[in-house]
């Protein structure tokens, strides 16, 4: 998966969600190990300590664990992913919302549009 | 961490013209940093006096704690603006040249990078184009165990795959004690390696920040804070 980095907002935030969105997609499964940091740094194209950083933060999310000999891995623990997974699926969904009210529609009138394109899909 | 180059009131004059002007500034190691300014700004300046090349008017400049000499050469990698190189010379000559005078240069890794690029180490220099050329002279200067690299435009000359392959090159090699010093324009090509940066204009540092820092605060890219503070 190539990395896409935006130039108007911090790229350690950009960082972390790329790699979540790793993790729930499978490309980096429960328990694995993942890459040194200096080899992820360097396929992302980013400095090392911006990659560190953004580690940290992953670490202290619970997401990725770090052994004190053999580098980090991914949390085995699935409920931790689940949880991460509803918060990025929420948060993603309040900016549509707000979107969608400021174009003027009801909360209904949105759940219906939903519903019928889903069921478009489903065809 | 601690402090590799340190300027103190740093000014530089030629003659009436004052090119370099009490600067102040501390560079951790560790850190990639972009100094950053437009044309004449003063960046090649400062980097000629952290190299000896030129002599503070006023004010010092410190690698590592020591005024620039013999000592601070051992331990500061340095790409000129120009090359200064034998364009008589074969590749592999001048590799055996930056052995025998520097203790931390490493032979392999050089041949490493040359293979990459597909550079030939037999060819001679003259027969090269411009960016192969600055391509060598990269190499080089990375090839070094360096504790400073400073690297005055090093991305100028070469094409967009090319600049991507430098920015790489420089990241895999520079390791966690080592600062890297970069100077350039061309800001939206290397602000995602960069740790820091330092704005200069007219001989003066207008702002220092952490790339993050500007992305938080301001929204904007570094690229487009540089065209705002220096618009024409």
């Amino acid at each position: 998966m190539p990395w896409e980095l935006k130039s108007d907002r911090p790229i350690y935030t950009q960082l972390i969600e790329q790699i979540e969105l790793m993790i729930f997609s499978g490309v980096y499964p429960l328990g694995s190990k993942l890459p040194s940091v200096r080899d992820m740094a360097q396929e992302a194209a980013v400095n090392p300590n911006t990659m560190q950083k953004a580690l940290v933060k992953l670490e202290e999310d619970g997401l990725i664990i770090t052994h004190r000999t053999s580098g980090r891995s991914i949390t085995e623990d699935a409920r931790m992913v689940e949880m991460a997974k509803t918060k990025l699926a929420q948060e993603q969904i309040s900016d549509f919302l707000e979107k969608m009210q400021l174009m003027g529609f009801e909360q209904k009138e949105i759940l219906t549009i939903i519903d019928n394109m889903v069921k478009e899909m489903k065809k | 961490m601690s402090t590799i180059l340190e300027c103190n009131d740093l000014t530089k004059k030629f003659g009436s013209k004052t090119a370099v002007s009490a600067v102040n500034l501390k560079i951790e190691r560790g850190q990639i940093v972009g100094l950053l300014g437009p044309n004449g700004s003063g960046k090649s300046t400062i980097i000629k006096l952290a190299n000896e090349l030129l002599t503070p008017t006023s004010g010092n400049i410190l690698i590592g704690g020591k005024k620039p000499g013999t000592e601070t050469k051992k331990i500061v990698s340095y790409l000129p603006e120009k090359t200064y190189l034998n364009d008589w010379m074969r590749v592999h000559q001048i590799i055996e040249l930056f052995s025998d005078f520097y203790n931390d240069f490493k032979p392999e890794k050089a041949y490493d990078m040359l293979k990459t690029l597909n550079i030939n180490p037999d060819d001679r220099l003259k027969t090269m184009s411009k960016g192969t050329k600055e391509k060598v002279q990269l190499i080089l200067v990375m090839s070094r165990e360096a504790e400073l690299y400073l690297l005055d435009e090093p991305i100028g000359g070469v094409d967009p795959a090319a600049r991507d392959y430098i920015l790489q090159t420089i990241l895999r090699n520079y390791n966690e004690n080592a600062t890297v010093i970069i100077s350039t324009h061309l800001i939206s090509d290397i602000e995602n390696i960069l740790d820091y940066v330092v704005f200069i204009n007219q001989g003066q540092v207008v702002l220092t920040s952490s790339v993050d820092d500007i992305r938080d605060e301001k929204g904007k890219s570094v690229d487009a804070l540089f065209r705002e503070v220096f618009k024409c």
